[in-house]
């Protein structure tokens, strides 16, 4: 049976110094892990504004190859202490035209929100992201132009891309130049 | 204890004891299910009456928790709460009255509990568990959670897995952590390092439920659609420079009116304040009901756990989880959960080992040693500490800006004692040392 205390209270002095010292977290370690097992590859890097706070960093992808090739595309990811129990927010920094991603550069993937699991990790995240750019999907809008222009005209849509990327203007709208 | 038949009311009423004798009868002798090696008696009652226990939480369960174990006969108590008393606590938090609003948790349960209870010490602490140290919580027999946050969860269960020191058996603290949600709930007793510790279960809280951004954005069904598109959406719009803060009326109020215009776009009808605060806060309506059946459950496992007077849940290689639904009828099952080998919190590599090291050593030179120690042979290690990142390997820019760590002397990067985790591609746990130099 357990003894889970005994007569004796006295505790022997921590033998080690240290006690107050923080312990590195559960967050911290699994996003530590996560960074083994991004494949990057030659499209993508990230950029860590302060390299000890690795919960905090950014993700350019410059798309190698479909409509959007010749971009380059930078996000920023914040991790919280909840990780992976919450997902990791991540957002686009520059204002683009793209049927999943709106002004403010939310981004539409189903990973980052409804359908995260704890048993994801970030590699499933970038490549999420990196899939945004080879196919961008009109049944999910959250820019309702570029997702209309996608549907009723790809040639036209296409176009409408590369003058964004530029930093030309759609339909009215003025895009930030992401020529890399 | 046990049920007071009201003819027997008026015996109990003599002596010092006569206040626990429905207790005194099941630590007093032997029952059908007592350990063949346990002893009943004096013992028995001095060892309840000596265990110090610490309540983490002092809300909808902790006030109930508080309660069971103050009638339980347990007479040391601390609690923590950092929170302070809202007037919507008052209808189930029943330690605490109009009065009280504004005041903190841990201190008007801890008061209200000792007046009611006589004999019973308990001590409150108003702040963060965070704020605790290790020989704090190494004081307590065990430890009762009531908490709504996995994130206390997961701190308090890593802080009670690194307190295990095979040397010392008082070291091991039991965990006994209750939850509810609506009419769920659970009750699981953990032994660090020994059963599935909380961060081997994180998979068993439900996700919160989500809805596509693309709804939100474009076609909203519910209020609580446009209630979210305003918190997501347009706060980030229009007051991106604000922090948003869920406990500002004025905040609240903004939401809500942005949600409610939005809804009449849409011909949406049902937004309201309070459905707005509670969106935003993700409240789940607490049922004092579910916080009573848990905080019991929680209680009884301690009270066994600190008597041995029957068996109880979370024995090493015995039930260990008990889960409640009262949503769909009622419906409990007890099982097993078993301890993930790759856990990062309680697999036995994952445990802060001391290390004797040369402070003057280089990191490169520490990390070479560690590829030739044969229980890690790492290829391609991470490490940092809680708060410097030391080397990582990957990705390239991160080796870039920590590579100059390599040729830095163990005692320029981190301090004698501290902490640090190593991970590697090759492997799939990680491991921990407390570096302390000769």
């Amino acid at each position: 049976m357990l003894k889970i205390w005994s007569m004796k209270q006295q505790q022997d002095e921590a033998a080690q110094a240290g006690t107050k010292k923080k312990k590195v977290t559960a967050a911290q370690l699994r996003v530590q892990k996560d960074l083994h097992e991004l494949s990057l590859g030659s499209t993508m890097r990230t950029t860590f504004p302060n390299p000890d706070d690795i919960l905090n960093f950014t993700l350019t992808i410059e798309p190698d190859e479909g409509m959007y090739k010749g971009g380059s595309f930078v996000f920023d990811f914040k991790i919280n202490q909840n990780f992976p129990h919450d997902p990791p927010k991540v957002k686009c920094t520059q204002k683009i035209y793209h049927p999943n991603i709106d002004l403010e550069g939310n981004v539409c993937l189903n990973i980052l929100r409804e359908d995260w699991k704890p048993v994801l990790n970030l590699n499933a995240v970038i490549v999420g992201l990196q899939f945004l750019f080879l196919e961008p999907n009109a049944s999910d809008p959250l820019n309702k132009e570029a997702a209309e222009d996608l549907k009723q005209n790809r040639e036209g849509f296409k176009r409408n891309v590369r003058a964004s990327l530029g930093g030309g203007t759609v339909r009215g709208q003025s895009f930030d130049r992401v020529l890399k | 204890m046990a049920e007071v038949a009201s003819s027997s009311v008026l015996n109990v009423l003599e002596g010092p004891r006569a206040k626990w004798k429905y207790l005194d009868n099941i630590l007093g002798r032997e029952g059908p299910f007592t350990d063949p090696e346990w002893e009943p008696g004096q013992p028995v009652f001095e060892g309840l009456e000596r265990a110090k226990v610490l309540v983490i939480g002092a809300g909808g369960l902790g006030c109930e928790i508080l309660k069971n174990l103050a009638l339980s006969g347990f007479k040391d108590i601390h609690v923590i709460d950092m929170d302070t008393i809202d007037i919507s606590n008052l209808n189930r938090q029943f330690l605490f009255r109009h009065a009280d609003v504004g005041k903190y948790k841990a201190e008007v349960a801890a008061k209200f509990v000792e007046k009611r209870v006589k004999g019973v010490k308990i001590t409150p602490y108003c702040g963060r568990i965070q704020d605790k140290d290790d020989e704090y919580y190494m004081q307590f027999a065990m430890i009762v959670c009531g908490l709504d946050s996995i994130e206390a969860r997961r701190w308090i269960n890593a802080t009670l897995v690194g307190l295990v020191d095979e040397e010392n058996p008082d070291s091991m603290k039991p965990l006994i952590d209750g939850g509810t949600e609506g009419f769920k709930g659970q009750a699981r007793v953990i032994f660090p390092t020994m059963t599935s510790c909380i961060e081997c279960q994180l998979d068993m809280h439900a996700p919160r439920a989500a809805v596509p951004l693309c709804t939100l954005a474009t076609i909203p069904r519910q209020p609580q659609h446009c209630i979210e598109w305003a918190h997501i959406i347009a706060w980030e719009e229009e007051r991106k420079d604000i922090t948003l803060d869920t406990d500002d009326p004025e905040h609240i109020t903004w939401l809500y009116q942005k949600a409610l215009k939005r809804a009449e776009e849409f011909s949406i009808p049902g937004v309201t304040y309070s459905m707005t605060q509670g969106v935003v806060k993700n409240i789940i309506p607490a049922i004092a009901s579910t916080n009573a059946i848990v905080a019991a459950s929680c209680c009884n496992e301690a009270f066994k756990i600190a008597t041995n007077a029957n068996p109880f849940l979370g024995f090493p290689e015995t039930e260990n989880y008990m889960m409640y639904t009262g949503d769909e009828s009622i419906y409990t099952y007890t099982f097993e959960h078993q301890k993930k080998p790759d856990c990062p919190v309680c697999n036995p590599n994952a445990l802060a080992r001391p290390l004797h090291v040369d402070g003057n050593s280089t990191l490169q030179d520490f990390l070479d040693g560690l590829a030739e120690r044969p229980e890690s042979q790492l290829k391609k290690p991470a490490i940092r500490t809680e708060a410097k990142s030391l080397y990582y390997q990957f990705p390239p820019s991160l080796e870039e800006q920590t590579r100059p760590n390599l040729s830095k002397k163990l005692n320029e990067l981190v301090e004698s004692g501290e902490e640090v985790a190593i991970t590697d591609p090759a492997f799939p746990l990680q491991f921990k040392y407390k570096l302390i130099f000769k």
